[in-house]
């Protein structure tokens, strides 16, 4: 069996390095199936966050020679494994040890969004294009890769008055479901910051569920922020037209 | 002298799955103070692995489903030994628990005329599973998690819980510890209710996440609560064979449901070979008949492919054992040569990336290669079917934890709706409990300083084994002795080896700190691991036939007098397990006719039920 040597992130808040690790590895694995490998083998208590190991729980995000993907959906063959092969934690999170950061901020801000609102007298006929966008929001599994890379938590850690690609792709699946009656847009201009956002669409390039983030998401949204506060055409014309989206109503719900 | 923080809750939720998530919501919503423990963050229990669908005769798609159609489905497909009480309150429950979770904002796929879609699965007689491509689980769990989250809900997430703490023969609350930092939880509950989904880490070959190490039924059992039919077994027939790292990673029924057909090395559909006896005439005879079902001709019988899984998973066994098996020693499932590319990209994205990604296969083009893997417990905790309470005083359980509503055999899609209709069920009767109970609950400090003690062990145990490789023996044991197909002398031999390798879970060794620490979570896994495995052990050695999830070489037929009983498990006062043979609960009569209604139009007609 050929082997190859790993190059893993071993520390916590207060520091750490890069310890080398050589395991025997065969056809078809993958990172994580390194990671436990070295795990059982070398350093039982190397942490590292994962769950179902399919692609579907969004547990084992990390930094794979740099580059910001699941470590169980990466294949061996996939990357260079010529030279040792770095495993890093998440940059933009702190790391609680190893491999394994500290996301609660997230769970934190998902707490801002106003929840899911239907129109009391809905019958909830939905057609499957009316949908669509939505579902496609709602293929999220909330890794956090897309919040890792992006350059306003990343690089300048404004975790203060930005809310990130994941909860910019939660508002707009709560914003565009077709019975959803609440509106989120005085959020998404204040204390989301849905402005610092300015459309690299790195975001969209490591969402292991291929969400177009920044395209379908982000980018409506912004034009409804527009439109809603800077706009004074679309303004009258909404007013006008009575649209259930009343910017009057904004923020004076209460956010239960 | 090491330290602990106190949580008090009226309801602690031990779990954060569909079960446990929509425990915690009815609690809360009966207005008790409710505390959510869970292994992962928020979001990422097992529950979110769910594909296919969730059951329930919301009679969208076929307005003939009713509650009475699904009842006998269910009990058909459980082998008769399901729980009649809770199949019953299960199939009437399940459709207003789906509409629910419209409610809070869950996204189903849509039918033409706009309402939620329904699609086929195994077992079931007319298209009855809500879903969301093939990304149904995730749909629920983040759904309740939302929900939870808008009623104000309390996690602590990574945190497990070691041991239930009882008081005078109550459970009085629950010792665990914060896998972040490896500090000390004592939570003092009126109630509990156990939500920990399953076992499938006890064998090598699973569908299952890490957390399905069996926690709850090991907790349940040693402070005295009964376990039920533990001898059934779900193994999933078609999880991934190929490349030996993703083996036994699930591949949905909902492959079948859309028209995907299994073939052997020789390109037949074998499942016409195996239809069994209690199935005869309600499934297509010929290829050209199933070819007209998918086409959508309701005078057309349904493929054979859609047959129970225990039933599908034992004939793809007997292919590759036969020596008709695929090149790494499973059988093909194909839907490429079924449907169209963007057909199959849209309604089974997940399994289109998984293979994908994972096998290198593009599943618009070629087949899949599959093979069983264990998937599910159709037994449990024993529970009331009217309010999920167990034989202990404040110990309720829902969701997989639970046994009694699967009987034999689980049809696909009755998971996901199990775990709201009995999740929902257990947190109001649990809170109810938390409000009658006005007496002081002591939490005995010596047993919990004792537990921290045991919990600690590992790390003053240098010449300890390493867990890992105790973890790895009881999962390939397990599969080897205690597998799909099971008899006598192998299972034997297993009680010999959870013998060995329980004394040995108490002598494992854990280095470095406790934060975060794998190596020492194991190490307590294992401990409990142990335990539940020879429940299982034992209840096949006393199961002397083959019905459902339980096969054996040695009993291969059902056996009349097995139909009548279900196996418990219980605790001696010495600490060891016995099995006790029970008869079925008796079932009213009306329910017994609709059980055995061998015409579906029988049912749409009132049976007086």
């Amino acid at each position: 069996m050929p082997s190859v040597t790993f190059r893993v992130f071993r520390g916590d808040q207060t520091g750490g390095e890069l310890k080398d690790y050589t395991v025997e590895v065969q056809e078809g694995m993958v990172v994580l199936d390194v990671i436990h490998k070295i795990q059982a083998e070398q350093a039982p208590d190397l942490a590292c966050r994962w769950n179902c190991k399919a692609g579907k729980c969004g547990s084992c995000g990390a930094e794979v020679n740099g580059k910001p993907t699941l470590m169980c959906m990466t294949r061996l063959d996939t990357i260079d494994t010529s030279k040792p092969v770095t495993v890093r934690p998440m940059k933009t999170f702190p790391v609680i040890r190893d491999l394994v950061t500290d996301v609660k901020w997230n769970y934190e801000v998902n707490k801002k969004i106003k929840p899911f609102t239907p129109a009391p007298d809905t019958n909830w006929i939905m057609y499957q294009e009316d949908v669509d966008r939505v579902q496609e929001f709602r293929k999220c599994i909330e890794c956090f890769l897309c919040q890792n890379v992006c350059h306003v938590l990343r690089e300048h850690n404004e975790k203060t008055g930005f809310i990130g690609p994941r909860f910019l792709v939660r508002t707009a699946s709560l914003e565009m479901h077709p019975l959803d009656v609440e509106n989120r847009l005085d959020m998404l201009k204040n204390e989301g910051g849905i402005g610092y956002c300015n459309i690299t669409k790195c975001c969209t390039e490591v969402c292991p569920e291929h969400i177009r983030i920044t395209d379908n998401a982000i980018i409506p949204l912004k034009e409804r922020v527009v439109d809603e506060y800077y706009d004074p055409v679309m303004a009258f014309f909404r007013r006008l037209f009575a649209s259930k989206k009343r910017p009057e109503t904004a923020g004076t719900a209460a956010d239960d | 002298m090491e330290s602990y923080t106190v949580h008090d809750y009226d309801v602690l939720v031990i779990g954060a799955g569909g079960a446990g998530l929509r425990a915690a919501i009815a609690a809360m919503e009966m207005g008790a103070r409710v505390g959510v423990v869970t292994k992962s963050l928020l979001g990422k229990a097992h529950t979110v692995m769910a594909e296919g669908g969730m059951a329930a005769a919301l009679g969208n798609v076929r307005p003939e489903d009713n509650w009475k159609v699904h009842f006998r489905d269910t009990m058909k497909g459980g082998g008769m030994l399901n729980n009649w009480k809770m199949v019953m309150n299960y199939t009437k429950e399940a459709p207003e628990r789906v509409r629910e979770l419209e409610r809070w904002g869950a996204v189903f796929d849509r039918t033409p005329d706009g309402k939620i879609n329904q699609r086929n699965f195994g077992g079931h007689s007319y298209p009855r599973l809500a879903h969301v491509g093939d990304r149904t689980g995730l749909e629920l769990i983040r759904t309740l998690q939302d929900h939870a989250v808008k009623l104000g809900v309390h996690a602590h997430m990574e945190t497990t819980i070691y041991r239930l703490l009882t008081d005078a023969g109550r459970v009085v609350g629950a010792l665990g510890f914060n896998r972040q930092t490896g500090d000390f939880l004592v939570f003092r509950a009126k109630a509990v209710v156990l939500a920990t989904g399953g076992l499938g880490r006890i064998y090598q070959i699973t569908s299952n996440s890490w957390e399905c190490t069996g926690d709850g039924f090991s907790l349940a059992s040693m402070v005295g609560a009964d376990l039920i039919d533990m001898e059934f077994i779900q193994f999933h027939p078609t999880g991934m064979v190929w490349p030996p790292s993703v083996m036994g990673i699930l591949v949905t029924e909902g492959v079948r449901g859309e028209g995907g057909v299994l073939k052997n090395s020789l390109g037949r559909r074998f499942m016409f070979d195996n239809i069994p006896e209690r199935y005869k005439g309600e499934f297509a005879e010929t290829e050209e008949e199933a070819e007209r079902w998918l086409q959508g001709d309701r005078t057309a019988r349904r493929p054979p492919e859609l047959l129970t899984r225990d039933v599908v998973a034992r004939a793809i066994r007997k292919e590759v054992s036969e020596g008709r098996g695929s090149p790494h020693g499973g059988v093909y499932l194909d839907i490429a040569s079924r449907r169209p590319a963007d057909y199959i990209k849209k309604k089974l994205p997940s399994m289109y990336h998984q293979f994908m990604k994972l096998g290198n296969l593009d599943i618009t083009k070629e087949p899949m290669e599959v093979g069983p893997t264990c998937h599910y417990v159709m037994g449990g905790v024993r529970v009331d079917p009217d309010t999920q309470a167990t034989n202990v005083p404040g110990l309720y359980a829902a969701g997989e934890v639970a046994g009694g509503l699967h009987g034999a055999n689980r049809l696909g899609g009755n998971s996901l709706s199990d775990l709201v209709v009995f999740g929902r069920r257990a947190g109001i009767a649990a809170a109810e409990y938390a409000a009658q109970q006005s007496g002081s609950f002591q939490v005995d400090e010596a047993q919990v300083r004792a537990y921290i003690a045991e919990a600690l062990q590992p790390f003053n145990n240098p010449q300890g084994e390493n867990p890992f490789t105790l973890m790895k023996e009881l999962r390939a044991s397990m599969q080897k002795n205690a597998g799909i197909m099971r008899e006598e002398g192998e299972l034997k031999a297993q009680l010999d080896i959870l013998a060995d390798l329980k004394k040995r879970a108490w002598n494992t060794s854990a280095s470095g700190s406790r934060a975060y620490n794998p190596g020492w979570h194991t190490a307590l896994d294992i401990r409990l691991m142990v335990e539940v495995s020879e429940a299982v052990v034992l209840a096949a050695l006393a199961r002397k036939e083959s019905r459902g999830g339980h096969a054996r070489l040695d009993y291969p037929d059902p056996d009349p007098q097995f139909a009548k009983i279900n196996h418990v498990i219980k605790r001696n006062p010495d600490g060891s397990l016995s099995v006790v043979a029970e008869p079925l609960p008796e079932m009213p009569e009306e329910l017994r006719r609709i059980a055995e209604a061998k015409d579906l139009k029988e049912l749409s007609e009132p049976v007086g039920v």
